[in-house]
């Protein structure tokens, strides 16, 4: 039954993932029961955890994964004569009538539904649709099992107590619910490629995350956003071979070797984008998206569009105000009009970012700009008290301590 | 599915509907009248309740009750009415709550209902 050598983590999580939330999808369908049958799953898993590394990853891991959830079911729903009818008849893989749209679909707009909280929502979607176990999540989080065992058993005794469907929303509701679901796909997004906490990783957030995008964007082609979301998560991690140097220091984007970005994926990415605006419904992370292409495209960091970029935030901000996005748009600011109306926005925005180290950081480059080299330390040194992620950490006791010779952001 | 809609006020809503005109005041009186007409084949039962002032709390469990007056909590959101509604699931719930013209803030709670026997 099984074939190969002793698989990477990487490749199992890989198999996992594309087969978890299906055979999720499949019992929660038969039985009604939205706990149990990610119980089954989960013990699947934990299963196939045990068994592939040592034997290899069966030629089925779909099968091999469904047998066992099948068999534990069987054993669990003995009192359930009904349930138990439904699942011996089951059989792998299921039929699937074409215009039946995929069953995870519904799976991820329970999973981040919002009478549950947002971190309810990620760990569910983690666990539920992306086949992780409870280890795996905590570890990514950087907080304790239980916790997240916790706020998994949680979350779906509110789902079932409280009646919270197992669909697709209406029409009337989608746009808001879908919006639910790309901020936890963004959010793990941020968590894994800046990953904060800056411990090493066992498991990819960056990767749950493209890869949750690529599901919804295959899901739901007529919407724009998942596409954009999809186009936007490719793009950052087309730049990822040019962001840190051999000793694992972050560089900063106008120091990047743009050459080893992957040129490839940029321009795949930027296509996907370009499809999803002929649709006319623009949207933050369509937006995000054209940002993050304008800078992908510049040959030269002397090359990038800034004005167009500035457009573009201002488009951003229309549809999603926001400080942090006010901040960044400063930065836009800085390259089309100079460093003395950017200082200004960002000092308009000091109050609601205070606590938040690249509002200083930006502060201390626009200062040192303008030949205020003191007050330029003194921002760096606050910037570097507020972050915790030792890359950007290291870049800016470097700047604060005076060592660096001035760079364009 | 069964759930209780806990309606409930808060001093700016108060302030806002004593500083209405009669004829305002009788519009947004009408506004609510007309949302449980429109959904009255959900609404099972449903009460306004009276000023908070007039509630007494009973504070049973350590020897002897204890009867203070006021509601059980002190807050800024004073339960002021309640529903109960009986619809498919929470998703038709919020949708009818969306559409509250009453009061700011409204709690969705699931009824406890007692299983059925195994078919």
């Amino acid at each position: 039954m099984t074939t190969g050598p002793a698989p990477e983590a990487d490749e199992l999580a890989r198999v996992v993932r594309e087969h978890a939330g299906r055979l999720a999808a499949a019992l929660i369908h038969l039985t009604g029961d939205f706990g149990t049958a990610e119980d089954l799953v989960q013990d699947a898993v934990l299963a196939a955890l045990k068994h592939w590394p040592e034997d290899g990853i069966p030629e089925r891991p779909d099968g091999w994964l469904f047998t066992v959830a099948k068999r534990r079911g069987l054993d669990l729903l003995r009192r359930e004569e009904n349930h138990r009818r439904k699942l011996e008849l089951l059989t792998w893989p299921p039929r699937e009538a074409d215009d039946e749209p995929d069953e995870r679909l519904r799976l991820v707009f329970t999973c981040c539904h919002p009478a549950l909280t947002q971190e309810a929502q990620i760990a569910l979607t983690l666990r539920v649709v992306c086949g992780l176990t409870t280890a795996q999540i905590a570890r990514a989080f950087l907080v304790r099992e239980s916790t997240v065992a916790q706020r998994i058993t949680r979350a779906k005794q509110k789902i079932t107590r409280a009646g919270i469907p197992y669909r697709i929303p209406a029409d009337d509701e989608l746009a808001g619910r879908l919006a639910q679901v790309l901020a936890v796909i963004y959010l793990l997004f941020n968590e894994g490629y800046l990953a904060t906490s800056g411990a090493p990783q066992s498991h990819d957030l960056a990767d749950d995350a493209e890869w949750l995008a690529a599901l919804l964007h295959r899901l739901m082609p007529a919407e724009p956003e998942p596409a954009g979301l999809l186009a936007l998560i490719r793009l950052h991690r087309a730049r990822n071979a040019a962001r840190f140097t051999p000793q694992g220091h972050l560089v900063r984007l106008a120091d990047q070797d743009r050459s080893r970005w992957d040129h490839e994926a940029i321009a795949a990415a930027t296509a996907l984008l370009t499809r999803a605006a002929r649709r006319r419904r623009p949207g933050p992370y369509q937006l995000q998206a054209a940002i993050v292409a304008c800078h992908a495209e510049a040959a030269r960091w002397e090359d990038t569009d800034w004005e167009q970029i500035l457009v573009l935030y201002d488009m951003l901000l229309h549809f999603a105000p926001s400080p942090v996005t006010r901040l960044h748009r400063a930065i836009a600011l800085r390259y089309v009009q100079g460093p003395e109306p950017a200082l200004a926005e960002v000092d308009a925005l000091a109050g609601q970012l205070a606590q938040y180290h690249l509002l200083h950081a930006t502060r201390a480059d626009l200062l040192r700009d303008l030949g205020r080299a003191d007050e330029a330390r003194a921002a760096d040194r606050r910037a570097l008290d507020l972050t915790t992620n030792p890359a950007e950490r290291a870049v800016l006791r470097e700047r604060a301590d005076g060592g660096l010779s001035r760079r364009p952001r | 599915m069964k759930y209780v809609l806990m309606f409930a006020d808060n001093e700016e809503f108060a302030a806002e509907l004593a500083a209405m005109s009669d004829a305002e005041r009788g519009r947004a009186y009408q506004r609510v009248y007309d949302w449980f007409a429109a959904n009255s084949d959900k609404v099972t039962y449903h009460q306004k309740l009276q000023e908070p002032e007039t509630a007494t709390t009973v504070r049973l469990g350590g020897g002897e009750p204890v009867v203070v007056d006021g509601p059980y909590v002190e807050g800024k959101e004073v339960v002021s009415g309640i529903a109960e509604i009986d619809v498919a699931d929470l998703d038709e719930a919020l949708r009818m709550v969306r559409s509250w013209p009453g009061c700011p803030v409204v709690e969705i709670r699931p009824l406890l209902s007692v299983p059925s026997a195994p078919a």
